[in-house]
């Protein structure tokens, strides 16, 4: 597909002797919105960062030329103490990758940071605005590619709607094909186009209703949760039938 | 004073203000530990050239260059534990540089002195100095997008290994500037401790960084001046030999105490 912004062909990553993604093929377009789902260990933050070229992988990664990416990591193991704010960040990036300063002002406010949590430092955030500090950060240098690695997985449950959104309205607004990482189902049926189902191996690639079989949900989640059924309606998953759906079953990360 | 005696005194005040800013970084990549005592790896170069007659900065400088580049090394790899590599070696530099250091020149070589330098010598400290501040300015930006995140930095285009080398090169070229003031044993802790003062009195980077300095500059400068005065100070039977080195590093130890106590501004 000419159109692609990306196009990643039998990827595989291999990390002292073991593999962590094997024979991964997939591609991006424009306007795609594209989740990467499984369990824990099943390789999705190593595909996102092979394809970030991060770590060393084999295969074939091709990033159209007209790509500009911006990258929002899973974890920051930074110092809570440090003596950094987001401006302080936020400029920093601008001077790295030469863009204009004014794009701080536009950025900060649309991911809901105020002047006063700009100046605070980083480390007195609470997780949500720390979040949204992330993705402001990659947002300069307006990218048209937005790769995103667990984006709630700090932060908690009513913040993660509150995230979701955010990512979600920027998508529209700035018209960014994403690439999200995510344990949650949830999250996948709401806002993904495309889902790509990763246990190291790749185990589906398609629309989220027409992918995630109850036999693909069992072999990504284990045979216990292939009770689910299948809901065309619009309810979500974990909002179907009682007790504790698939959806919130799975939702949080357990580390 | 003579000239030799000025320029020892404004190299080491401007050692001062490197030290501070070089600190800085130090305590924000959590290498204080490392940084405190990477400057022992100089203390075999220095001992051998001592025995063997030769420039002991020039031996202490080569030591330190390929010590540099084997920390380097360890930083890279993601196997080996850094901290207890980091920690053989050190001691190992310290145990060996003591062995070869001639006795006569050990106290020296361990925890410097006062000398005077020739005005070559004292340029081509100041041409370092220089050297050493305008690295932090040029690449401030890189070094803070790499402490905040390696992986961040690297996915914003900065060759993060690289960086970090060139950092522990001018690390190391600080260590070397203050190494025949401080000594082997102490270099590490001017470039440490006003940093951890600094910290406790600041919470933005400007702040820091300039507060560090100051720090540094105000320790050495009190250090200078109780040595110049009360090299030897007798309290009772007891006498307390106050050599440059010890002195500068006992005052910037009763700022960091005192900065204990004060609230951040």
């Amino acid at each position: 597909m000419s159109t692609s912004l990306l196009i990643v062909k039998n990827l595989s990553v291999r990390i002292e002797d073991k593999i962590i993604v094997e024979n991964v093929s997939f591609e991006l377009g424009p306007n795609d919105r594209l989740s990467i789902l499984g369990p824990n260990g099943a390789g999705k933050s190593m595909l996102l960062k092979a394809v970030l070229n991060l770590v060393p992988y084999s295969g074939e990664i091709v990033w159209s030329p007209t790509v500009r990416i911006g990258y929002v990591p899973q974890k920051i193991d930074a110092d809570r103490h440090l003596p950094l704010t987001y401006r302080d960040l936020f400029n920093s990036k601008c001077r790295v990758a030469k863009v204009s300063f004014g794009q701080i002002d536009e950025v900060s406010r649309s991911v809901g940071l105020t002047k006063e949590m700009l100046a605070t430092p980083v480390g007195h955030l609470s997780g949500g605005y720390f979040q949204r500090g992330l993705i402001g950060f990659a947002l300069i240098g307006k990218p048209n590619v937005l790769l995103l690695d667990e984006p709630t997985a700090s932060i908690d449950e009513p913040g993660e709607e509150h995230i979701y959104e955010l990512i979600h309205r920027l998508q529209e607004q700035y018209k960014l094909a994403v690439i999200t990482v995510s344990h949650d189902l949830s999250f996948v049926y709401r806002y993904a186009t495309r889902v790509l189902c990763l246990n190291r191996r790749s185990v589906c690639l398609g629309a989220p209703r027409e992918a995630l079989t109850p036999e693909v949900l069992a072999e990504l989640y284990g045979p216990s949760l292939s009770y689910y059924v299948h809901d065309h309606s619009d309810k979500l998953p974990g909002e179907a039938g009682p007790g504790p759906g698939l959806a919130s079953a799975i939702s949080k990360p357990t580390r | 004073m003579t000239a030799p005696a000025l320029y020892s005194i404004v190299l080491v005040l401007l050692t001062a203000i490197a030290a501070g800013l070089i600190g800085s970084f130090a305590l924000m990549k959590r290498m204080s530990l490392a940084g405190d005592v990477i400057s022992h790896i100089a203390l075999p170069g220095l001992g051998l050239a001592l025995l063997l007659h030769f420039n002991p900065l020039l031996g202490a400088a080569t030591t330190l260059f390929l010590g540099t580049l084997l920390i380097w090394q360890l930083q890279q790899g993601r196997t080996l534990t850094t901290d207890v590599a980091i920690g053989v070696i050190f001691t190992a530099a310290l145990a060996i540089g003591t062995l070869v250091t001639p006795s006569e020149d050990l106290i020296e070589a361990l925890f410097g002195g006062f000398q005077s330098l020739t005005l070559a010598w004292f340029l081509l400290g100041v041409v370092s100095v220089v050297g050493i501040i305008a690295f932090v300015y040029v690449f401030r930006h890189q070094l803070i997008l790499g402490l905040f995140s390696p992986e961040l930095a690297a996915a914003t285009g900065i060759n993060v290994a690289r960086l970090d080398l060139y950092y522990l090169l001018v690390f190391s070229l600080t260590v070397l500037l203050g190494l025949r003031f401080l000594g082997a044993l102490l270099v590490g802790a001017l470039i440490i401790i006003p940093a951890a003062t600094g910290r406790q009195l600041t919470h933005t980077l400007t702040a820091f960084l300039s507060a560090s300095s100051a720090v540094s500059v105000l320790s050495v400068a009190i250090g200078f001046l109780i040595n110049r005065y009360y090299s030897q100070l007798t309290i009772g039977s007891v006498t307390l030999n106050l050599s440059l080195g010890p002195a500068i590093i006992s005052v910037a130890t009763i700022l960091f105490l005192f900065s204990l106590l004060r609230k951040k501004v």
